[in-house]
C-alpha cells in the first residue's frame, strides 16, 4: 500500500460514509451533511493525487480543489435554505414524508 | 503512511460516522465541524497548505454554521419520535457499502500503478494569487457569479413570504 | 294375313288420315277457351262444347265413311300418320295416329253418344251453379278419349289414357264439397293409377323389346309381325315369353281403367259424380277404354297362339288372352251378384257396367277383337240410355237415388219409362229384338267353342241369368207399385228425354250389325266381305245357343217379377230376396267385403308405411338435423367458451400483468429523494464496476 493509495482509501471510506448518511438519515439536513462529506472526500482525493501524481502544470490540482469548496459552499447556502423554506411549508423535515412529487 | 496519517485518518472517519449516526443533528453538525478539521489536517499533511487554510475557513468556518443555523431554524434540535434513521436504512447502508467495496477494489487492483512522487509541488500563495488572476481568471468570474447567484437565491428561497404567517 | 276375299293392306295417308288429329284437339281447344271464360257465360259455353264434340262427329263420319268405302272396294284400310316428337340420342319418340276400322267405329260411338249426353247435361246441370266448369271438363275429358283412340303411339296413348284418368278425376269430384265425392275422386285416381303403373312397365318393356314406340309403321312397328317374332323369341320367366308378358302388363293397365276385379272398387263409389258424367265416363267410353286398348294391342296378346291375327277361334289361345278371360268371367259375375242386393240406382248400374266390362274382356279373350268391340258398342248405347234415364229419374223425384223411395213412376214419367224399359231388356239380353242379346250372344258363342275349358261359359249364362234378375228386381222398384217417395215426381224436360229416344232407337237397331246371317261388323272390323246369308238361321247350333240364352234370360225375368213384383214392397220393409237368405243378402249388399279388405291390408299397409316413414323423418332424418344442429351449437358453445376463457382471458391476464407492472415500476416514482439518490448510487456502481472490470482484463 503506498501513500497514495492510502490517502485514497481513506478518501473512499469518508465517502462511502458519507453516502450512507445521505440515503439513510430522515433529517434533510442530516443528507446535505452527508453531500458536504462526500465532496470534502473527493476534494481529499484530488489533493492526494496533486501532491503524489506527475505534476507538469504544478498549480492545477490545488485549482481544481479550491474551486471544489467555493462551490461546495455555494451549494450548501442554496440547499440548506431550501430545506428552510420546505420546512416553513411542511413544519418537518423529514424525507420520509416528503412525497408529494411521486407518481 | 506515516503515523501522522493514520491518526488523521482515524479522526476524519470517525468524525464523519459521529456525523452520520448520531442521534442529536447539533451533535452531528458538531461532528462533521471535527471532520471537516481533520481533513483540513490532512490537507496540510499533503503539502497543500493553501487548501488546507481554505477549508478551515469556508468549511468549518461558513458551512459547519450555517449547518447549525439551519438546524436550529428548523427545530432540528428536537429529537424526532419514530427514529433517525428511514425505514428501509438497510438497503442504503448496503448501497454505501456496495460504493466502498467498488472504489476499494479499484484502489487496490491499481496500487501498483498508481504514481509516486516524492517531492511536493512547490506552489506559493503568490503563484496562486497570480493563477487565479491570470490564468484562472475566467473560473474566477463563474464562480463569483456563481456564488453571487446562491446568494441571491438562498435568500430569495429562505425569506418570508408577503403575509405568510411564521 | 287375310282370310277372306283377298283384301290388300291400303297404307297410304288419305286428306281425311291427316286431318284425323283434329277430331280430339278441336274439343280440347274448346275446353282451352270454356276455362278462360267467366262462370256465368253458361249459354257460350254450352255451346262452345256441344259444337266442337258436333265438328269431332262430323269428321269421325267423314272418317269411318272412308273406310267403309274402302272396305266395300276390297281395301282393309290402315292409314297412319307417324312424326318424331324427340330426338333421345340414338333412338327417336314418336308419336302419331292411326285410323282403321277399329278406331273407325270407335270414334263414331264416342263423338255420337258423347254428343247425346252434352245436349243432355244442358238440361240436367242447369240448375248447377258451376255449369261452365262442368263443360269445360266435359270437353277436355272428351278429347282425351278420342286421343287414346286415334294414337298410334303408345307413348301418346299413355298420355291420352292419363289425361282421361285426370279428367275423370275432375268429374267425379265435381261436387268437390261433398266429402264423399272427394274421397271416390282420389280412389277412382288411385285405383286406375294401380293399373297405369302396369302399364307404363308393359309400355317401356314394349320400347325397350322393340326399339319403336309405334303401334304400326309400315312393317316397322312394335305389334306388327316382325317385332312380334322378335317378342316371342325372348323369355321373360315363369315360362312366359316377352311377348305374353307384356301384354298382361298392358291387360293390367286396361283392368284399372275397366273395372276388373280386383282393381274395380272405385267405379261403384264413382256413382257420386253427376249422372251425365256417370254416363259418359262411366258407361260408355272412359271404361271403354280398357277393352279398346285390348283390342288396339290383340296382336300382342294372341301372338304365339295359332289363333289368326283377327282371332278365329280355332287352334290353340295363348296365356294373356286366358287370364283375361277367366278375369273377365269372374268379374261378371262377381259384380252381377253384387249388383242383386244394392238399394242405390246408379249402383245397381254401376255394378252392372263392371259385370258387362267382364263380359267383353271373356268376349275379347275367347272370341277376338270383333266379339269383345260388338258387345262394347251395344253396351254403350244401352248403358248411357240406362244412366241418362236414371238421371232423369232422379231429377223427377228431386234429387232421390233410394230406389225403396221411388215407385209407380212409369205413370209420372212415361217416356222415361219406356227408354228405359227398352235399356233394361237390351242389356238383359231379350232375345232376337234388341241389341245386347245379339252381342251377348257372340260371346256366348264364343264361349261354348273356347277349347281350354268351359267353365267361362257357364259362369257367363250364370250372370246372364243375374243381369236379367237384377234389372227386373230395379225396375219393379222403380216404375212399379206405388209410390213411396215425398212429393210428387215429373217427367224430365225434353232436352232430357229427346236423347233418350235417339239412345233407345239404336238399342235396338244396332243389333242388325252383328246377327250371325249379317255379321257385317264382324266383317268390317276382320278385314273381310259380308255376306247375307239367311240361312245362318237354320243352323241348329244357333238354335241351341238361342235356346240356352233365352231360357236364362226368361229365368232371371221370371224371377225378378215374382219376387218383386206382385208383393209390391213397402219402402223400410227388408228385400224380399233378403228374407229369404238373410246372411247372403248381407253379404252382398256389403259389396262381398272387397273394400274392406283392401282397408284391412292394402291401406293398414299404407298407412303403417307412412308413420314408419314418418317416424323416420321426425327420428332419423330429424335426427340427424338436430344432431348437426346440436352440434353446430356445441361448437358454438366451445367456441364462446374458448373465446372468453383464453383468448379474452389472455389478453385480460395480459393487460392485468401490464398494468400491475405498471403499477410495479410506477413505485419507484415514490416522490422521495432518498430513493432517487440510492438509484443513482447503485447505477454509479455497476457502471464503476463493468469499467473496472473490463479496464482490468
Amino acid at each position: 500500500m503506498t501513500a497514495l493509495g492510502g490517502y485514497l482509501l481513506v478518501a473512499a471510506l469518508v465517502f462511502a460514509i458519507g453516502l450512507g448518511g445521505a440515503l439513510t438519515r430522515r433529517n434533510a439536513i442530516l443528507v446535505l451533511i452527508g453531500i458536504e462529506l462526500m465532496l470534502n472526500a473527493a476534494n481529499l482525493n484530488l489533493i492526494a493525487f496533486w501532491r503524489y501524481g506527475p505534476h507538469p502544470e504544478a498549480l492545477t490540482g490545488m485549482m481544481f480543489a479550491v474551486f471544489s469548496i467555493a462551490v461546495a459552499a455555494a451549494e450548501a447556502a442554496v440547499g440548506l435554505g431550501l430545506v428552510i423554506s420546505i420546512y416553513r411549508h411542511t413544519r418537518t423535515t423529514d424525507l420520509d414524508e416528503m412525497n408529494r412529487m411521486k407518481g | 503512511m506515516t503515523i501522522v496519517f493514520w491518526i488523521l485518518s482515524f479522526l476524519t472517519v470517525l468524525g464523519g460516522l459521529a456525523a452520520v449516526t448520531l442521534r442529536n443533528t447539533v451533535h452531528c453538525a458538531l461532528a462533521v465541524a471535527v471532520a471537516f478539521a481533520g481533513l483540513a489536517l490532512l490537507y496540510l499533511q499533503l503539502d497543500a497548505q493553501f487548501a488546507g487554510f481554505a477549508q478551515i475557513l469556508i468549511y468549518i468556518g461558513a458551512v459547519a454554521i450555517l449547518v447549525v443555523f439551519a438546524i436550529l431554524l428548523t427545530r432540528g434540535s428536537d429529537t424526532p419520535t419514530d427514529g433517525i434513521f428511514s425505514r428501509t436504512w438497510f438497503a442504503g447502508t448496503a448501497i454505501a457499502a456496495a460504493v466502498f467495496a467498488v472504489l476499494g477494489w479499484a484502489v487496490i487492483q491499481s496500487v501498483h500503478a498508481l504514481p509516486h512522487e516524492t517531492a511536493a509541488p512547490a506552489v506559493t500563495v503568490n503563484q496562486i494569487g497570480n493563477a487565479l488572476l491570470g490564468r484562472y481568471v475566467l473560473p474566477l468570474e463563474i464562480v463569483a457569479l456563481l456564488l453571487t447567484a446562491a446568494l441571491v437565491g438562498a435568500v430569495m428561497v429562505a425569506m418570508h413570504e408577503k403575509g405568510e404567517s411564521k | 294375313m287375310q282370310e277372306g276375299m283377298g283384301f290388300t293392306q291400303q297404307l297410304t295417308a288419305s286428306s281425311i288420315a291427316q286431318v284425323l288429329w283434329l277430331i280430339p284437339a278441336v274439343p280440347m281447344v274448346a275446353s282451352g277457351v270454356i276455362a278462360l271464360l267467366k262462370q256465368p257465360r253458361r249459354k257460350l259455353a254450352s255451346a262452345l262444347a256441344i259444337g266442337s264434340l258436333g265438328f269431332s262427329l262430323l269428321l269421325a263420319l267423314f272418317a269411318f265413311g272412308h273406310v267403309v268405302a274402302g272396305w266395300s272396294q276390297g281395301f282393309s284400310v290402315r292409314e297412319t300418320v307417324n312424326f318424331t316428337w324427340m330426338q333421345m340420342g340414338t333412338g327417336t319418340v314418336d308419336l302419331g295416329w292411326v285410323l282403321d276400322p277399329l278406331s273407325a267405329v270407335m270414334l263414331v260411338m264416342v263423338t255420337f253418344v258423347g254428343l247425346l249426353i252434352f245436349i243432355y247435361s244442358t238440361g240436367y246441370m242447369a240448375h248447377d251453379e258451376n255449369y261452365t266448369r262442368f263443360f269445360c271438363f266435359l270437353s277436355l275429358f272428351a278429347g282425351a278419349m278420342l286421343g287414346v283412340v286415334i294414337s298410334n303411339s303408345l307413348l301418346l296413348l299413355f298420355m291420352c289414357w292419363e289425361l282421361v284418368g285426370l279428367t275423370s278425376y275432375l268429374l267425379i269430384g265435381f261436387w268437390y264439397q261433398k266429402p264423399s265425392a272427394a274421397a271416390a275422386a282420389k280412389k277412382a285416381f288411385l285405383t286406375t293409377r294401380v293399373g297405369d303403373i302396369f302399364f307404363l312397365l308393359g309400355i317401356v318393356w314394349l320400347f325397350a323389346q322393340t326399339g319403336t314406340l309405334l303401334l304400326y309403321n309400315n312393317g316397322a312397328g312394335s305389334i306388327e309381325p316382325d317385332a312380334l317374332i322378335g317378342l316371342l323369341a325372348a323369355h321373360a320367366g315363369w315360362g312366359l315369353s316377352a311377348a305374353g308378358a307384356i301384354a298382361l302388363l298392358i291387360f293390367a293397365g286396361a283392368a284399372g281403367k275397366s273395372g276388373q276385379f280386383p282393381l274395380h272398387v272405385w267405379l261403384p263409389d264413382a256413382m257420386e259424380g253427376p249422372t251425365p258424367v256417370s254416363a259418359l265416363i262411366h258407361a260408355a267410353t272412359m271404361v271403354a277404354a280398357g277393352v279398346y286398348l285390348v283390342a288396339r294391342v290383340y296382336p300382342l296378346m294372341a301372338a304365339g297362339g295359332t289363333l289368326s291375327q283377327a282371332g278365329e277361334v280355332a287352334g290353340s289361345t295363348t296365356a294373356a288372352l286366358t287370364v283375361v278371360t277367366w278375369v273377365g268371367a269372374g268379374t261378371a259375375v262377381f259384380a252381377a251378384l253384387i249388383a242383386v242386393a244394392q238399394n242405390d240406382i246408379k249402383r245397381i248400374l254401376a255394378y252392372s257396367t263392371v259385370s258387362q266390362l267382364g263380359y267383353m274382356m271373356a268376349g275379347l279373350g275367347m272370341g277376338g277383337v270383333a266379339v269383345g268391340m260388338f258387345h262394347l258398342i251395344t253396351h254403350a248405347f244401352f248403358k248411357a240410355l240406362l244412366f241418362m234415364g236414371a238421371g232423369s229419374v232422379i231429377h223427377g223425384c228431386h234429387e232421390e237415388q233410394d230406389i225403396r223411395r221411388m215407385g209407380g213412376l212409369r205413370k209420372e214419367m212415361p217416356v222415361t219409362f219406356a227408354t228405359y224399359a227398352i235399356g233394361m231388356l237390351a242389356l238383359s239380353g231379350f232375345p232376337l229384338l234388341f241389341s245386347g242379346f245379339w252381342s251377348k250372344d257372340a260371346i256366348l258363342e264364343s264361349a261354348l267353342h273356347w277349347h281350354p275349358s268351359s267353365g267361362p261359359f257357364y259362369l257367363l249364362a250364370f250372370g246372364a241369368m243375374l243381369t236379367a234378375f237384377y234389372m227386373t228386381r230395379q225396375v219393379c222398384y222403380v216404375f212399379f207399385g206405388k209410390y213411396r217417395g215425398h212429393g210428387h215426381a215429373h217427367e224430365s224436360p225434353r232436352v232430357m228425354t229427346m236423347p233418350l229416344a235417339i239412345l233407345a232407337f239404336f238399342a235396338i237397331a244396332l243389333g242388325i250389325l252383328g246377327t250371325p246371317a249379317w255379321p257385317w261388323f264382324r266383317a268390317f272390323l276382320e278385314g273381310h266381305a259380308a255376306a247375307l246369308e239367311m240361312g245362318k238361321f237354320g243352323e241348329p247350333e244357333f238354335w241351341s245357343l238361342l235356346a240356352i240364352s233365352a231360357t236364362v234370360v226368361f229365368l232371371g225375368l221370371f224371377l225378378g217379377w215374382w219376387l218383386y213384383d206382385s208383393k209390391s214392397p213397402q219402402a223400410e220393409e227388408p228385400d224380399a230376396l233378403e228374407k229369404v237368405a238373410p246372411p247372403v243378402w248381407g253379404w252382398l249388399r256389403d259389396r262381398l267385403y272387397v273394400d274392406e279388405f283392401y282397408v284391412v291390408t292394402v291401406i293398414a299397409f299404407y298407412a303403417w308405411w307412412a308413420r314408419v316413414a314418418d317416424w323416420l323423418d321426425r327420428r332419423v332424418w330429424g335426427g340427424a338435423v338436430a344432431a348437426v344442429t346440436g352440434a353446430f351449437r356445441a361448437l358454438a358453445h366451445f367456441d364462446r367458451f374458448f373465446d372468453t376463457q383464453f383468448v379474452d382471458g389472455t389478453f385480460d391476464k395480459g393487460c392485468e400483468e401490464l398494468y400491475s407492472g405498471g403499477g410495479l415500476l410506477a413505485r419507484v416514482q415514490n416522490g422521495r429523494v432518498q430513493t432517487y439518490l440510492r438509484l443513482l448510487a447503485v447505477a454509479v456502481v455497476m457502471l464503476a464496476a463493468i469499467l473496472i472490470w473490463s479496464s482490468a482484463r
